[in-house]
């Protein structure tokens, strides 16, 4: 992967009166790749397009793109494009004239500009849309239109906003697809907002989680699914159970010990994580196991409530004493437990994910008398 | 008593030839008044077919309606253009920005349409006289401009209500500045609303009577001069300038119609 920074992002604020929306973010997208903003609504994933596109402006912190800060450039001093969630078609324009308005702005000859606009429009499939109005054309293929006059002014970054928001969830799939297709055909960096993690996996060539602002984890999908370092990214990504307990003893050749309210459980050893200290354990479905008689290391208990069919898996639900609720998956045909049953659920040391718990109040409070 | 099926297709009828006539006659009668070759007053006798009020219309021999004419419709044209853009500017002004003093500003703007025309017609002349202001063409604009402002503005504002501002902003991400989306996008947007506010204006400004009359000083305007004339019954020469303004009327709306028509289609 091509290692040039493109849209560099430092120490970003941005606030709205007192309501901060975006805090501390950095960000370093590089050339050529599909960088998803990933979060849940309101967590200022639109504001941070926003900034990059110029539409808005820091409160603080700079943004540069290929190298040169842009504070203080207009929108249409900057070569990126954006694709608006609401497509942001104009009305009174034909097919032909909306996708040609950047070029004829741009004082493109007017061969050039009949040329670039027939080969983007075959690019997005709407060959022989030419002529029509916005108010003629299907959701789906506005999107097109939109992606199309934006892509026809080879921006050096296209950012795009939610830009399959509004289409049904097949026509959103292939669109998923087409996108992708033409951003690997093209090589244009793609900065995608969505709130959807399941496109995100599917589209990403890396994902930037955001949560009230705060940009918790930048990483490939898999480093994500795989490792989140918040338990918010190991919650939205994917379906998982989540464990909050006190490291009670550090072995660090051999494993880490972490007493939750149920019992304790055994992870493999890692660096950073000290005697005493608050963790948040992750561990998906799939690798969750439950044994009939207890394992080393482990003395976690629960009964088995039900099952939930879902195709070629299974889902099953055990609770805890404290009623807690926990979840595992196998698949259709494997042995399984009977609701009822007492079983004791465990995982392979390697199978899970330890992460810090800090925003633990009681955390908080022994930090600020600097007992941890 | 109930009417058979064809027997209600023939009340409907008639009731829509009675509205249409209520509506069209007093049109007929004027227009077929243009054409009356009476000499004599009140020029209500029919005396044959003849074009020679149109011919009198240009040959000189009405030259004080003609004038008045004129300046109505220079008034006209110069108080539609000038309230169309200050109203068209004050509807975009008021949708884009936030500032102490709008909601105030927004109920003074219903004020001229709902005050008597009498009320602002005096108010006018009061404040002409007071300001030495000369009445003539002048203050006749500046009158008739003041009175079409808010009807611009709340044209304007309709079709601002359901406009997208992302609009502007994809000019903006596309290369074109602020000057170049205004005309390139936003004006053709709100087109719509600016063309039926002028239309109005202009309307409003031609046939005023009453403001006009406090305010025009020396000058003449065709609405006045036709309720000056008519004292001594309608002389065909009005009713031929008027039958002239109806063709050009009609022409007008004809034309706009069918833009919007297919501009519907295409929406
Ligand atoms: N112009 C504005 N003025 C004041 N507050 C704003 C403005 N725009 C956004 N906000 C606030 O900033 C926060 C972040 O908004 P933003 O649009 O960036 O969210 P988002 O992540 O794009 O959410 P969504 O997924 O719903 O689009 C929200 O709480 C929103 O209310
Ligand atoms: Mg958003």
């Amino acid at each position: 992967m091509n290692e040039k920074i493109i849209v560099d992002v430092s120490h970003v604020d941005k606030y709205y009166g007192d309501n901060h929306v975006v805090s501390d973010m950095n960000l370093k997208v590089r050339e050529g790749e599909f960088l998803t903003l990933l979060g849940s609504s309101g967590c200022g994933k639109t504001t941070t397009l926003r900034m990059i596109a110029g539409f808005e402006d820091p409160t603080s912190g700079e943004i540069c793109i290929e190298g040169n800060p842009v504070a203080g450039k207009a929108p249409f001093e900057r070569n990126v494009n954006t694709v608006f969630q609401s497509y942001a078609l104009f009305p009174h324009m034909t097919i032909f004239d909306n996708v040609a308005y950047g070029l004829r702005i741009a004082k493109v000859p007017k061969a050039d500009i009949a040329t670039r606009v027939s080969d983007i429009l075959e690019l997005v499939q709407l060959e022989g849309f030419e002529r029509r109005y916005p108010a003629q054309l299907s959701g789906g293929q506005k999107q097109r239109v939109a992606i199309a006059r934006a892509l026809v002014m080879h921006p050096t970054v296209l950012l795009l906003d939610e830009p399959l928001g509004a289409l049904d969830l097949k026509l959103r799939k292939q669109m998923q697809l087409e996108l992708k297709r033409l951003q690997r055909k093209l090589g244009i960096t793609f900065v995608y907002v969505t709130h959807d993690q399941e496109e995100a996996m599917t589209m990403s060539d890396r994902i930037a989680v955001m949560h009230d602002g705060v940009l918790d984890q930048l990483g490939t999908p898999e480093e994500i699914y795989e490792r989140p370092q918040t338990k918010f990214v190991a919650t939205f990504i994917g379906e998982t159970n989540i464990f909050e307990g006190c490291v009670n003893e550090v072995d660090t050749t051999k494993r880490i010990s972490v007493g939750l309210e149920n019992g304790n459980v055994t992870v493999a050893p890692q660096e950073g994580f000290r005697f005493g200290e608050f963790v948040t354990i992750s561990v998906r479905p799939e690798k969750l196991r439950v044994s009939l008689e207890p394992r080393e290391g482990f003395s976690l208990y629960g009964v088995v409530r039900d099952y939930i069919y879902v195709g070629s898996v299974i889902k099953c639900n055990v609770v805890l004493p404290n009623s807690n609720e926990v979840r595992f998956e196998r698949l259709a045909g494997d042995e399984l437990p009977k609701p009822g049953e007492v079983v004791f659920p465990y995982w392979e040391p390697d199978d899970c994910v330890l992460i810090h718990n800090r925003d633990n109040e009681l955390y908080t409070a022994l930090e600020s008398i600097r007992l941890v | 008593m109930t009417l058979s099926k064809r027997g209600r297709t023939v009340r409907n009828a008639i009731y829509c030839v009675l509205v249409y006539l209520f509506l069209f006659l007093p049109i007929a009668v004027v227009v077929a008044g243009s054409f009356n070759a009476t000499e004599s007053r009140p020029y209500l006798t029919w005396k044959g077919f003849s074009l020679m009020w149109y011919q009198r219309l240009f040959d000189g021999s009405q030259a004080a309606l003609m004038e008045a004419f004129g300046h109505t419709m220079l008034i006209a044209l110069t108080s539609t253009l000038l309230s169309t853009v200050i109203g068209t500017l004050v509807a975009v002004g008021m949708y884009r920005y936030r500032f102490r003093g709008k909601a105030l500003i927004d109920a003074l703007l219903y004020v001229p349409v709902v005050i008597p025309e009498i009320v602002m017609g005096i108010s006018l002349l009061v404040l002409f006289a007071q300001a030495q202001v000369p009445r003539g063409m002048l203050t006749l604009v500046i009158a008739h401009t003041t009175f079409c402002i808010p009807f611009v503005v709340f044209n304007v504002r309709a079709r601002l209500a359901g406009y997208d501002v992302s609009v502007e902003e994809a000019s903006l991400d596309l290369g074109a500045n602020r000057v170049q989306t205004f005309w390139n996008i936003t004006v053709p947007v709100l087109a719509p609303g600016i063309g039926a506010g002028a239309l109005l204006a202009f309307t409003l400004s031609i046939d005023d009577v009453i403001i006009s009359y406090f305010v025009n000083g020396k000058t003449s305007v065709f609405p006045l001069k036709v309720m000056e004339s008519i004292k001594m019954g309608v002389p065909p020469s009005v009713n031929a300038l008027s039958a002239i303004l109806l063709l050009f009327t009609v022409i007008f709306v004809v034309l706009t119609q069918s833009d919007l028509l297919s501009r519907h289609r295409s929406e």
